[in-house]
Order: structure tokens, then C-alpha cells, then sequence
């Protein structure tokens, strides 16, 4: 089917009084991005819809990036047909044949904002399926939840059909919440919270903890691999990378092994706060699951969430780990996630850790420790680079491979 | 050997340069050991899961229905021995043709003296079995039924869609197709009949080097492993990995199925070419058919009175090569066990010859073919029987 363009309808940003063109502006702005692989596109944002005139893009590849952009409601794929009830005719037969199968119940529903034209809304709507009843007889007419209605729009310019409706990513726009850091460690929950993040509009800045040689550039480059599966969501994503070697090693020879990992995560996120405080972030996101690991307890939670006052999202907090793989499946961060390299986490990974710290005992090893100092020195070492999802860290020999295959 | 005459493809096929550049840039450039932790083994695990992922595409297939494999023969041997292995506590009968590649009716053999039961179908004069038959020898107990896509002999395909039809019935019987003659030849949309289990292929048949093959395993059917070790492709197949090879084979499989079509309608015409000539004569006995349920590049055919092996000798000094029925039994100078389960009198099965063509054979190579058998056949006139 040679659609002409596609209508987009806003999702929850409907409902939101004066932040409205604000929202409408930014959803503009992201749709734009995640389609600025197809020149042609003209993407025109109207009051309650955007409609993305295809030029002769292919409208498949066009919805495949669409179903990525939060803030959209539903979107219809629609083709432009001359104001001629012999080119209607011909367009709804073929766009019927090509949709609809055998035996499928429709109804017909025209909407005229060109009252001018010479059959009314009543009459369009006759014409059609009298039409239809004699081509397609196989089809039952029905007026109350039918599975298809053809929706038939007769404006100024053209008439215009559609007949499917295809959910989007619903959700806010990304970037209408404002910025925050999402601690990007390699697992399988981080993105996952990442994801749910950026879904309410938040816009991210992933933050990885690496310490070589303890941890390998493959542990460096799947966490960049996992920021480019989420990067159709944001447009592109600002990847921190943190050295956190010495830190480690510090808290290895400094604090008691049961209290080890309490430590290093409230260093962790001491850092995370550091660069939201220097980088605009005004939250802090991450991937921890109410006890599933030690360090995610409550008491530890309390230990940890000690060293800041920020807001600290915990998207995945209340889901099954079943619940979680099946959301890192669908967002396609999974595959990668259980690749076997160590990170930064299960290092010196004790084989007993605490899993009710204590919180003032946890502040007491960490005093001990130049925090300050370290922290500094961290921060000193951090590199930062855009990831977008076109981007390939893993597989840096694809084009050669390619090639000999 | 620059004017050489090959037809003999069906046996095997000449490595193609561009495969063999393949073969030799991965032996050079991704030689670790996809297994290995370090960067270098990291590379050549990239090229072994792209080959894998490139074979899938290609075959409509995911990549971890994807097993490679040393040939065809070891394809057979696993899905057959695997499943008597795996399903062993649900039943011990097996049911197959009497017209397999050695490969298969060894291995049902060897099955038999381990107390399996096996029924090996039979086929009609045309070399074809009865789908009726099939569905007759079901049992309570049966495991598998393995039946080739395109007989290696003769040509015939056999008739898989069929096969599939009744074993829609009996979703637990493992459904195994031996497509190491059929693949590249027009009969992609059989093998990929959705309750086809398992398919057999040897990369050698087109022109990958020797030594590779795959075996496609649909998702969510289980067999034994046969080669126990390391643990390589996803615990079924131990052995390192022969990675340049594998990557050979893909690209070899790319090369073949591009333009499939085209090439087995090119196999066609010069299949033509030799079966209006040669079918002509009294003496000839035609085994194939220009029928479409027969393979495009196999011809089989036999000159009455004189042997196989002499037919294929008397070419030789023509720079032509054919070959008795198969090159797995010519040696051993056995008729032809297909030529005997399609009841041909073994007068007749001994003086049997196969031409078996690749997309890269010519029409030229057609009619030098058939100038040359005129000659052949004049010369052989005393050996042949007076009418």
C-alpha cells in the first residue's frame, strides 16, 4: 500500500493545561530526531495531531522508529486520494484488500471539514460501504466495536483514508521531566529502569562505574552497547564513564569485608549526585530491586540513600525479576545484558555481605576513608561520550565481517 | 584441467575463489578460538555468530536454530542417533526410505543392532515413496521419520509437503529432511515447511570448502549431543569451532541462493539439452525426468550392455567427468541402491551413469557433452544388445 503520511495522536499531554505547547513543541522536536534518517519527511505539529507527510518514504520503516517516541498516543497510517469518487472507490478497495482479511467486521466513518463537497458526511458514508458491501462481500458491516473502521476525511486539499490504528510508546515526551542519572551497570534491571524513566518524559545521562584491569573494555563496551538500545527513546544519550578503580581498591583494604559493598555503593552514589549537582540532573535513577541482592534491602537501601538528599528513582523497585527480563526482552537490552563480563559490582564481591548494615557502623568505615579525595580524583578521570543507537561497540569487526561474508 | 567438463556436482563441488579468500582472511585474521576470553578470541566469535546469524537469514530460520557440523553425514548421523537417544524412553521405532544417502541407512542399521525397529519405505518405479505408506508404518512408538528432499541417485524429490501433511497428526514424531542434494535448487519453500524438525546440509555440495556443514533444529525440539566436550554450539556439539570454514560456508550459501531462480531454470535448460539427446537413442534407459518432481541438475541414465564404470572411464579422454550413481558406492562397484528399491533389473541398474550439474555449468559444456557421448555410443554398438 502506497500510504501518503501518517497521523499522529498525542498521548496523556492532551490533559495538560499551559505546558501544552511546550510538551507539543518537544514531541515535535523528538519525533524529528528519531526520524532524521529519512530526509524527505515533511512532519507538520498541529493542535491534537501531527501529521508526517511521507514524500515517498517507506512508511513501514517510518512507523518501526514512530513506535519508539514517547508521548504518542496512536498513529494512523493514511493515504491521500484526489477528491474523485472513482479514485476513492479504487483506493478503499485496495487499501481493504490489503489490510482486512476474509470475514472481518467494519464500519465506515467519514469526518468532513470541507463542506463544500458535494456528497455530506451521511452520504459519504453510504456511498463507501455500498461500495464495499458490493466488492467485498465477505465482510460483515457492523456499528459497535467493529475490528476495523475506515476512517474517511474529506479536507480541503484531499480526501484522506485510514483504517488501522496502531498503539505507540505512549508515555511523556522525553526531556518534558527534566534530566536525570541513570547508574548504568551491565545488568539486566538498570536499563529496564532506564527505559521506565524515560517513558515519563525524563530525560537520562547514564553513569557506568569501570575499574580496570579488574573489569574488562568488554564490560565498558556493553554498557555503551546497552546506552545504544536505549537511545531511540532519547535521540542520543551522554554516556558517563567513571574510574572507580581506586576507590575499590581503597575500600578493600580499608573497611570490613561484611560492610565492603554498603560502602562502595554510597560511593557510588556519592559520585552520581556530584555530577547530577555539576551536569543539571535533578534525580537520580536505578535499576535496584527490593531484595534481590543484599545491597538492596531496605536497611540497605537506607545506608546507601544516606550520602544524598536527591530524589533516587527506583522504576524496577516492586517488580519480579520474571517481570523485569520480560520488559529487557521487549526493549531488546536482554541478550546483552547476560554477555559474562565482570563489572564493577561483583569484583570484590564478598561472599557474605551484610544484608542489614548498620547505619551508623556504615558511617563510621567510611569515614575512615579520604572521601573527599577519592571522590576527586574520580571525578578528574571521567570521560563522556554521545551514544547513538546507530552506534556499535561490541562488534567493531562487523564491517570487515560483513564484508567476507 | 581449463576446459574441463565437470559434471559431477552432485558428489561434490569446486571451491569457489571468493570462498576461499573468505576461508583464508579468517584463518589469518580471526584464527583465536571463539571459546577463548581475550580479544582475539572475541573476533573470531563475532565472525562464527555473524556466519551463524547470515545462515539464518537466509534459511528463514533464528540463529539458535543454527548447528554446524563437519558434512552431511555427521548432520544425519546426530539428528537420527540424537533422537533415538533423546526420545528412547518413548519409543524405539524409526521410519525412513529405502532410497537414503548411506549416511542415513548405516546409521538406521547401526540402530537396528542396538535393538531399534525400523521400517524403511518403498518406492514406486519413479523412485518416489507413497505418502500412504507413510502414514501406515506410523506407530504408537515412533520417534522419527527422516525423509530426503531430493534423491542423490536419481533426482527425485520426494514428496516432503505430503510428509509434513500427515505428520501434522503426530506432533511428537520428529520430522528430519536430508537436504544436502536439494538445497540451492529451487526448494527452498518445502524445506521450510513450518513441521519440518530438523534439515541436513553439506557445505561441500556448494562450493564452501570441505569439511562443514549445518544442521537446522527448530526451536523447542531436543536431541542428544553425539560429540561431548567443551560444550561449544550450545552444548550439542563440542569440538573448537571451524570457524574459517563456517564463514566460507556462508558466504557460499549467500552466493548460492542469490538469484536462485535464475540458476535453476539455467540448470534446467542444459538438463534438457543432454536428456533430448541422449533419450533419443534405443539403447538408453532415461531414470530421471524432465518432470517438475525432479531436481534440476541430476540426470541419470543407462546405456544397456555396458557397465557404469566403463561409461564414466570412455569420457574421461573427452575431459568430462560423470559418475556412476553415487560417488559414495562407485567405488565399491555395487549397483545402485536406489536403482534397486525403484525394482530396475540389475542388468540394467550396473550400467547406470549420473550427470549432476552446478549453476556455474553451460550450455556449450551441454552440447560438447553430447557430441561426445555420440561418439561413445558408436563405439560402444557391439557391447549393446541386438534388438
Amino acid at each position: 500500500m502506497n500510504y501518503s503520511e501518517i497521523m499522529v495522536r498525542y498521548g496523556e499531554l492532551s490533559t495538560k493545561g499551559k505546558n501544552r505547547q511546550a510538551f507539543i513543541g518537544r514531541l515535535h522536536g523528538n519525533v524529528t530526531k528519531a526520524l532524521h534518517e529519512f530526509p524527505d519527511l515533511t512532519i507538520r505539529p498541529k493542535r491534537d495531531r501531527l501529521h508526517i507527510e511521507l514524500n515517498g518514504e517507506d512508511a513501514k520503516a517510518v512507523m518501526a522508529r514512530l513506535a519508539k517516541v514517547f508521548g504518542i498516543q496512536t498513529y494512523s497510517p493514511s493515504v491521500k486520494v484526489a477528491k474523485d469518487m472513482a479514485a476513492v472507490h479504487q483506493a478503499v478497495l485496495d487499501l481493504m484488500n490489503e489490510t482486512v482479511p476474509q470475514g472481518a467486521s467494519y464500519k465506515v466513518n467519514t469526518r468532513r471539514s470541507d463542506h463544500t463537497f458535494a456528497l455530506d458526511t451521511n452520504e459519504m458514508n453510504l456511498n463507501i460501504g455500498d461500495f464495499l458491501v458490493d466488492q467485498r462481500p465477505d465482510l460483515k458491516v457492523q456499528m459497535y466495536h467493529p475490528d476495523y473502521i475506515l476512517r474517511v476525511e474529506v479536507r480541503r486539499e484531499a480526501i484522506y483514508l485510514s483504517n488501522q490504528t496502531i498503539k505507540g510508546a505512549l508515555g511523556m515526551p522525553v526531556g518534558t521531566a527534566g534530566k536525570a542519572m541513570l547508574m548504568l551497570s551491565g545488568g539486566i534491571d538498570s536499563p529496564v529502569a532506564g527505559y521506565y524513566a524515560l517513558k515519563r518524559g525524563v530525560d537520562l545521562e547514564m553513569v557506568h562505574f569501570f575499574s580496570p584491569p579488574y573489569t574488562s573494555d568488554s564490560a565498558l563496551n556493553k554498557a555503551k552497547q546497552l546506552t545504544t538500545k536505549l537511545a531511540p527513546y532519547a535521540g542520543y544519550i551522554k554516556f558517563i564513564q567513571v574510574p572507580f578503580t581506586e576507590i575499590q581498591e581503597t575500600i578493600k583494604a580499608t573497611v570490613p569485608e561484611g560492610y565492603l559493598m554498603t560502602v562502595q555503593r554510597r560511593l557510588m552514589l556519592r559520585l552520581t549526585a556530584a555530577l547530577a549537582a555539576q551536569r543539571g540532573g535533578l534525580a537520580i535513577v536505578n535499576g535496584e530491586s527490593i531484595g534481590q541482592v543484599a545491597s538492596q534491602t531496605l536497611e540497605s537501601m537506607v545506608a546507601i540513600n544516606d550520602v544524598t538528599t536527591l530524589p533516587i528513582i527506583r522504576p524496577v523497585a516492586t517488580m519480579d525479576k520474571t517481570e523485569i527480563i520480560k520488559v529487557a526482552q521487549d526493549i531488546d537490552t536482554y541478550d546483552l545484558s547476560i554477555m559474562p563480563f565482570e563489572d564493577c559490582c561483583t569484583i570484590f564481591a564478598p561472599p557474605s555481605p551484610k544484608t542489614k548494615p548498620n547505619l551508623e557502623k556504615t558511617r563510621y568505615y567510611e569515614s575512615r576513608l579520604d572521601v573527599e579525595g577519592l571522590m576527586q580524583r574520580a571525578l578528574d578521570g571521567v570521560k563522556i561520550t554521545e551514544i547513538k543507537s546507530s552506534d556499535e561497540f561490541m562488534n567493531q569487526d562487523q564491517d570487515m565481517i560483513s564484508e567476507l561474508l | 584441467m581449463v576446459n574441463m567438463i565437470y559434471f559431477d556436482n552432485s558428489a561434490t563441488t569446486k571451491a569457489l575463489p571468493v570462498v576461499l579468500d573468505t576461508y583464508r582472511k579468517v584463518s589469518e585474521d580471526f584464527f583465536g578460538n571463539p571459546s577463548s576470553l581475550h580479544a582475539v578470541g572475541g573476533r573470531g566469535n563475532e565472525v562464527l555468530q555473524s556466519a551463524r546469524k547470515q545462515i539464518a537469514d537466509l534459511m528463514h530460520a533464528k540463529p539458535d536454530e543454527i548447528y554446524f557440523t563437519s558434512c552431511g553425514t555427521e548432520g544425519d548421523n546426530w539428528v537420527i542417533k540424537g533422537t533415538a537417544i533423546e526420545k528412547r524412553p518413548f519409543g524405539k521405532h524409526l521410519i525412513t526410505t529405502q532410497v537414503e544417502h548411506p549416511a542415513v541407512i548405516n546409521t538406521m542399521k547401526q540402530l537396528e543392532d542396538l535393538g531399534y525397529e525400523v521400517t524403511y519405505l518403498p518406492v514406486d518405479k519413479r523412485g518416489f515413496i507413497d505418502p500412504e505408506d507413510l502414514r501406515q508404518a506410523i506407530r504408537e512408538d515412533t520417534i522419527l521419520v527422516s525423509v530426503m528432499a531430493v534423491n542423490n541417485e536419481v533426482g527425485a524429490k520426494q514428496p516432503i509437503d505430503a510428509v509434513a501433511k500427515i505428520l501434522q497428526d503426530y506432533p511428537r514424531i520428529h520430522f528430519h529432511v536430508d537436504a544436502v542434494q536439494a538445497i540451492g535448487k529451487g526448494l527452498m519453500k518445502s524445506l521450510r515447511n513450518p513441521r519440518i524438525d530438523f534439515l541436513t546440509f553439506s557445505g561441500h555440495k556448494f562450493h564452501a570448502p570441505r569439511g562443514t556443514g549445518f544442521i537446522y533444529m527448530k526451536e523447542g525440539r531436543h536431541i542428544a549431543p553425539l560429540l561431548t566436550g567443551g560444550g561449544q554450539e550450545d552444548n550439542l556439539r563440542s569440538g573448537t569451532e571451524n570457524t574459517p570454514a563456517i564463514a566460507a560456508m556462508a558466504k557460499a550459501l549467500r552466493l548460492l541462493l542469490t538469484d536462485e531462480d535464475q540458476k535453476v531454470a539455467h540448470q534446467q535448460a542444459i538438463r534438457k539439452a543432454i536428456y533430448d539427446h541422449v533419450s533419443q537413442l534405443t539403447n538408453v534407459t532415461m531414470f530421471s525426468q524432465l518432470t517438475p518432481d525432479f531436481a534440476p541438475h541430476i540426470l541419470t541414465f543407462a546405456i544397456a550392455g555396458v557397465r557404469g564404470e566403463t561409461i564414466v572411464h570412455a569420457f574421461e579422454p573427452h575431459d568430462i567427468y560423470i559418475s556412476t550413481t553415487s560417488a559414495c558406492s562407485s567405488k565399491k562397484g555395487t549397483e545402485s541402491s536406489t536403482l534397486a528399491a525403484m525394482h530396475v533389473d540389475d542388468s540394467i541398474a550396473t550400467s547406470a551413469v549420473r550427470v549432476s550439474l552446478d549453476e556455474y555449468n553451460t550450455l556449450a559444456e551441454a552440447q560438447a557433452f553430447n557430441q561426445a557421448f555420440d561418439q561413445i555410443y558408436a563405439g560402444f554398438t557391439k557391447l549393446m544388445p541386438t534388438a
